[in-house]
């Protein structure tokens, strides 16, 4: 069954006079549990993709169907309510709240979803207990090294049960060791049967996935299914 | 996501940045704080004049020759013709239902000796006839009242205060004794039982002469009686006033087409005349107060928009994870009306207690403007609404991409 499909996507940003096609015809399916990366050159539009399929943005024409449902004709609020059920966003630049603790960053998604707080808050910290944050429950982002950082804004993906992990750059603000050990986490969370979009403009980040995408001035080049050619050892500190 | 967990989120967020919560709510405590600290002391005020008004010389009212209070009419006080003694003997006699009908008139300023003591030059002097005693409800300790004959005679006799008492008598019975005012020699006959104080004021330095004695003193011609007159019970004060009115245009033979050309003063006239100066320094205050807070309101919308440009990037992150528009809206809505409705109480409680302790000052009793503390309050919440929106809605409408990009 596929989680995503969009057919003829093109996304055009108006600057000034000028317009920029950050994504000219951009066809893709993707199907559940699969381990896909996006990659590119910088500026060949795989962040704008990945905001169309997190929809967080919407395309100026094409077709976007989520799970079977036109994503273009839904209203603010149907758009919102997607973003918090049924994505799970991984940033870059980890994006948490600043001046809340990891439980409470974690919290956030299912606060909106209305949960409850006691059941939030219990599995607000079994999604951090998963990602190995056991001991961190209490600490503000501050307080955490960068691969904490990224383990807490990956148990706030994971905490709602979304569809599909959406994560740009992952590892872009890590060093090279901790990305890996971040991208032994997002392994096993694909091995748990999740689907995950990963954008990378590193080889050997992409090695993971199980389908390379690649990019070029908004346009696809080439989407193959490649032998995954490294898988990274589990970690102790990862979920037992 | 219902209200409360907005609430929840809101109050969190107020948490997390307390320097920013507490410079917001200042505005908003000084605009309430001048509000309250204002109406208290009015308030006070008020109630004390009220209490002391009620305490002092229940039911009886008086007859002057002129409003002596403001906006009274001064157009009148060449034209009009003094109240003499004569006139408050004739309303006694037609006047028969009221209690009594006194005359009197006050000196201030006098010195009083008594052998080589003399009293500071800040003795009052009254001049009575005899049922003044009653509509003054001087209490007689010891010695005996002045009498319709002291006055008849002008005798040289006097009734006095604790005060003088003290200052004058500290080891022996007055009674019996020569005081001299102003060179004239007066037999102490009676000593005026301590009266409660008054706004803080001692009620007892003074002397009471028949009025006879006092206008051979004083000066007969040129100085206008007071005519005092009390009623029998609170039901019959208001026609007693009527009837008093209407007898003394009789004896002033006063056509009926003539205004009156005596003023009535009574405790109702005078609590009037205090909301009547009261009233426009409330209005004031409210106006001072609405453009304090106003100008506390655009404080908040100021700092509200800093936090939301500052917030840019929580309030994208918040946006990814699925927050609605309306619930970022609501959320800088309630931070906004939460933190006027916390400066609101500061404001209050502050203004309540420093109000409170000045008025004290002025020896008024402790007092609550509970309306006026409901009418802050409600001020409060409509400025955090008022200039809350602006920022809430810029909020609310941030595009989340861009916010998430912000730096
Ligand atoms: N909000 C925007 N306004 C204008 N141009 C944009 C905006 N976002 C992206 N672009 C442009 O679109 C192109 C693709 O950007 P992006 O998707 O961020 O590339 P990548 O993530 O692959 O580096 C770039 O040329 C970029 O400058
Ligand atoms: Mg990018």
């Amino acid at each position: 069954m596929n989680i995503i499909n969009i057919e003829h996507i093109t996304k055009i940003y108006k600057v000034g006079l000028e317009e920029v096609h950050a994504l000219r015809d951009v066809s893709l399916r993707i199907d559940k549990n699969e381990y896909v990366a996006i990659m590119g050159p910088s500026g060949s539009g795989k962040s704008t993709l990945m905001n169309m399929l997190g929809c967080l943005d919407t395309p100026t024409s094409g077709k976007y169907e989520f799970k079977g449902v036109s994503v273009s004709e839904m209203t603010d609020n149907e758009l919102a309510k997607i973003r918090n059920k049924e994505i799970g966003f991984v940033f870059q630049t980890f994006n948490l709240l600043a001046r809340s603790d990891a439980v409470h960053n974690v919290e956030l998604p299912l606060i909106y979803a209305g949960i409850p707080t006691a059941e939030r808050r219990e599995r607000a910290i079994q999604a951090l207990i998963d990602v190995g944050l056991k001991d961190r429950l209490h600490h503000k982002p501050n307080e955490l090294s960068g691969g904490q950082r990224q383990r807490v804004a990956i148990a706030r993906a994971l905490v709602t049960n979304p569809s599909i992990i959406l994560a740009d750059e992952p590892t872009g603000n890590l060093d090279s060791k901790t990305g890996e050990e971040i991208m032994g986490l997002f392994h096993e969370i694909h091995e748990k049967g999740n689907t995950i979009i990963l954008v990378t403009h590193e080889e050997y980040i992409a090695e993971h996935a199980a389908r390379i995408v690649r990019l070029k001035d908004g346009l696809i080049e080439s989407d193959e299914r490649v032998e995954r050619r490294y898988i990274p050892k589990i970690k102790t500190t990862v979920a037992q | 996501m219902n209200i409360s967990q907005t609430f929840s989120i809101a109050v969190q967020s107020l948490r997390n940045n307390k320097l920013r919560t507490g410079l917001t709510i200042l505005g908003v405590v000084v605009g309430i704080f001048s509000i309250i600290v204002i109406m208290t002391i009015i308030t006070m005020l008020q109630k004390s004049i009220e209490e002391g008004l009620s305490q002092l010389n229940k039911y009886t009212f008086q007859i002057q020759k002129n409003d002596p209070t403001f906006g009274g009419g001064p157009r009148f006080r060449e034209t009009r013709p003094d109240i003499k003694i004569e006139e408050a003997y004739r309303l006694k006699e037609l006047l028969t239902n009221a209690k009594y009908v006194a005359a009197e008139q006050w000196q201030f300023g006098i010195v009083v000796k008594y052998g080589n003591k003399e009293t500071n030059p800040n003795i009052q002097v009254a001049g009575i006839t005899a049922d003044a005693i009653k509509t003054n409800n001087w209490n007689i300790e010891y010695g005996r009242e002045i009498r319709e004959t002291d006055v008849q005679y002008s005798a040289n006799v006097c009734l006095i205060g604790k005060d003088i008492v003290d200052k004058l008598f500290p080891n022996i019975n007055p009674v019996g004794q020569t005081i001299r005012v102003g060179g004239r020699p007066l037999q102490v006959i009676g000593v005026i039982e301590a009266q409660p104080a008054l706004f803080g004021q001692s009620r007892d330095n003074y002397i009471v002469l028949p009025i006879t004695t006092w206008q051979s003193m004083y000066g007969k011609y040129g100085r206008s009686v007071n005519i005092t007159v009390m009623s029998y019970g609170k039901e019959d004060y208001n026609d007693v006033i009527e009837a008093a009115t209407g007898y003394m245009r009789i004896i002033r033979k006063l056509s009926p087409g003539e205004p009156d050309n005596f003023y009535i003063y009574s405790n109702e006239s005078m609590i009037s005349q205090v909301n009547d100066i009261t009233g426009p320094i409330k209005i004031g205050a409210l106006a001072v107060s609405i453009i304090a807070l106003i100008a506390a309101g655009v404080g908040i919308m100021n700092i509200m928009l800093v936090s939301v440009t500052e917030r840019t990037r929580e309030i994208g992150i918040r946006k990814a994870l699925g927050a609605r528009k309306t619930w970022i809206l609501t959320q800088f809505l309630i931070e906004a009306v939460v933190l006027c409705f916390i400066g609101g109480i500061i404001g209050i409680l502050l203004g309540l207690g420093i109000g409170n302790f000045a008025g004290s000052f002025l020896n008024a009793q402790t007092a609550i403007p509970v309306d006026w503390v409901i009418i802050g309050i409600t001020l409060c919440v409509l400025i955090g609404v008022i200039f809350g929106t602006y920022p809430a809605y810029k909020a609310a409408n941030l595009d989340p991409i861009e916010a998430l990009r912000y730096e």
